[in-house]
């Protein structure tokens, strides 16, 4: 069941928007809804075959052209995940398996048959957690950037410990253009400081240790028996490109793409390609 | 008012590295410690406990966790040994960040076995841990405070469980049989003592009626105290000074100038402590939302956290001099008469205090300048601790109508 609630009186996702600069600013809009029995904020633009969208660690700060353009051609559905944004956490969830049976509750609750579901970084964590427990109402996956994954030996840090950089270390390890794209709080209002300060806290939450993987994940990527796309921005320092081959190499029939030009976020920083590839595979894979 | 000595017996010998580097802390490579040194470290501190031992004055150790600042890595095994060395004085362990460990059994059965030691002499911290013990701890920053409350009640119900084994099976612990040998000397479990900065904590330590401890901010420990005998009283108990602890700095000398030379070489410990790399002081998650937001709001984050004076200016730690952190009350110093009117005084400031926990070594002070400040303390500062009057507690009527209200329940 999705029940639309009261406007949430700490939500100021329009400010948030607006607070971004230059061509970010966009609005999009956003509603609160009850999934699974946790209060969200989410965005539904667009018509067309459903896709659902999961973000990465920065939320949606600064993803509206992208979300608008993977709306040209579809029905984007963009929850804030449990903790992220001014979505709630319920005290129960401490685990990404939470975040996994929370997405395919979603997927159930707002009764999206046949959606495609796209993750980004944390968000296609989030995804393939979802896709290896049940594909049964996923039309494809889409993974761009995702963490979640060990490959390597124990000696070997695939995923760069942002948690022990300087903020000028992490810009150059997320974003391919830092000067243009990393994350400014300056001048943000109270309550998207507040949404930034939460994503910061639910990502730890879910992934501090093991540090933004689950040891479990690569066994049962196997599962995964639909077709998939695994897209990686070329200078992604975040996990590497290779790391990205071994994801699609692990999930049966993955096609796996590279994106020129950007960091760990494709759709920040190349948001039209970006969106131009994915739908190109969701309309065709099916 | 009880007298304790504190050290955290660092290695300023490698000093110049962590200047280098810009941090004291977590990345410095061990390469810079020679074990040798290390142990004539380790030795003379205790020597200077069993001095303590001697002079009436009880003993406080802590620990800290790759850093230059702190060798005592493990509380535990320095209190095991003077648990042994020692025979007069109390041991106090301020303490072991519970949240921090994975086994809360593990610091429970040490606890115990320390207290059954030193036949009854230990006095059990429980402590928070400071954010930058979270990298060499690995433990998640998100919901700490819920492992740190819920690691306390499970080691005091390991210590004051005389029937068991019980089951405790919980969102962070999980234990089939517990049942503690040794079980603790003092009964039902030995005193239990929190540190704290905030207001908010000061209460949650109220409601459990633990000691709290203030360290080397007058601020804090005024505002701190003032919440915790403001909620003791919500709940009908004037809480008495010996809720109440303070850790400062002390350089005492037979001239004021000796003793302010003593003084600012135990302030090494505090210009460096506080410096510390970026990613590190300050995880998600480890402070509560609200701070975090202010802190964004304020802009990029100072390289150091500042300390107030009693006067309202800011100080930076790492190159305040004595007068300045005489100040903010991080210091005591001067010649005997000097350091007990200030201590006088701070006891008015912060509404009265039962515990004073000083730094009589820090930073470079030497061996024999650590004997002779603690044996100045000792003879001249000392005796004179019960000439002061302690304030009457403000709330004192507040716990006297709740304590009436609730017994007409």
């Amino acid at each position: 069941m999705m029940l639309p609630l009261e406007p949430y009186p700490g939500g100021d996702f329009h400010g948030m928007m607006t607070a971004l600069k230059g061509a970010l600013v966009m609005d999009l809009d956003t509603k609160r809804v009850e999934v699974s029995g946790v209060g969200i904020d989410l965005v539904d633009i667009g018509d067309g075959p459903a896709l659902l969208y999961l973000h990465g660690g920065r939320g949606h700060f600064g993803f509206a052209p992208f979300l608008q353009a993977l709306a040209k051609s579809n029905r984007v559905i963009a929850p804030w995940l449990p903790g992220f944004g001014h979505s709630d956490l319920p005290r129960a969830y401490n685990a990404i398996d939470d975040l996994a049976y929370f997405g395919l509750d979603l997927v159930d609750e707002m009764k999206l048959n046949d959606v495609s579901v796209v993750g980004a970084g944390f968000g296609g964590w989030v995804a393939a957690e979802m896709a290896i427990r049940s594909t049964r109402n996923l039309k494809n996956l889409s993974l761009i950037g995702a963490l979640g994954v060990k490959f390597a030996d124990h000696l070997t840090r695939e995923i760069a410990d942002i948690h022990a950089m300087l903020p000028d270390q992490i810009d150059r390890t997320l974003y391919a253009d830092p000067d243009r794209y990393r994350l400014d709080t300056t001048g943000m209002s109270e309550s998207d400081l507040t949404a930034v300060v939460r994503m910061g806290e639910a990502a730890v939450l879910f992934g501090w240790k093991p540090y933004m993987h689950n040891p479990r994940l690569r066994r049962w990527l196997h599962r995964i028996d639909i077709p998939t796309l695994v897209l990686w921005g070329e200078k992604d320092a975040m996990v590497s490109p290779d790391y990205g081959r071994q994801y699609a190499d692990a999930i049966p029939g993955a096609r796996f793409e590279m994106v020129a030009g950007a960091g760990h976020y494709p759709g920040l920083e190349q948001p039209d390609a970006t969106a131009a590839l994915l739908a190109g595979f969701t309309a065709g894979a099916a | 008012m009880k007298v304790w000595h504190f050290s955290e017996m660092a290695y300023p010998q490698a000093w110049d590295e962590g200047y280098q580097r810009g941090t004291f802390r977590v990345t410095v490579p061990n390469s810079h410690y020679d074990p040798k040194t290390g142990a004539d470290v380790y030795h003379r501190h205790y020597d200077e406990f069993q001095l303590c031992d001697e002079l009436g004055i009880n003993i406080m150790l802590n620990e800290h966790h790759s850093t230059l600042t702190c060798t005592n890595a493990a509380v535990t095994v320095s209190g095991s040994i003077l648990a042994r060395i020692t025979k007069n004085v109390r041991i106090l362990l301020l303490g072991t960040p519970i949240a921090n460990r994975p086994d809360p059994i593990r610091v429970a059965e040490e606890m115990a076995m320390i207290d059954v030691i030193s036949r009854g002499r230990l006095e059990m911290g429980l402590v928070k841990g400071a954010p930058y013990e979270i990298a060499p701890a690995n433990m998640n920053p998100a919901r700490l405070m819920d492992r740190f409350w819920e690691a306390h009640d499970l080691i005091l119900k390991a210590m004051s469980t005389h029937d068991g084994p019980f089951n405790w099976e919980s969102e962070n612990y999980h234990y089939r049989q517990v049942n503690i040998w040794p079980r603790p000397w003092q009964q039902p479990h030995p005193p239990v003592w929190i540190t704290a900065l905030s207001p908010n904590s000061g209460r949650a330590i109220a409601e459990r009626g633990h000691v709290a401890a203030a360290l080397l901010s007058g601020g804090i420990a005024a505002g701190m105290f003032n919440a915790y005998r403001e909620r003791a009283a919500e709940q009908g108990w004037a809480a008495p000074n010996d809720r109440f602890a303070y850790c400062v700095l002390v350089g005492v000398g037979n001239t004021e100038e000796e003793g302010r030379r003593r003084a600012d070489q135990v302030a090494g410990y505090v210009r460096t402590s506080p410096i510390v790399s970026e990613p590190f002081k300050n995880p998600p998650g480890y402070n509560p939302v609200p701070a975090n937001v202010a802190m964004l709001k304020a802009g990029p984050t100072q390289s150091v956290a500042r300390v107030q004076t009693v006067d309202g200016r800011t100080i930076d730690p790492t190159k305040a001099s004595v007068q300045e952190f005489m100040d903010s009350r991080t210091v005591f110093a001067g010649t005997p008469d000097q350091v007990f009117e200030q201590i006088k005084t701070f006891n008015e400031e912060v509404g009265g205090f039962g515990h004073l926990i000083i730094m009589g070594q820090g930073g470079t002070l030497s061996y024999e300048e650590t004997c002779a400040n603690l044996k100045l303390f000792a003879d001249e500062v000392m005796p004179r601790l019960k000439e002061i009057k302690m304030p009457e507690n403000r709330y004192g009527e507040l716990a006297e109508r709740n304590a009436a209200a609730g017994a007409a329940d």
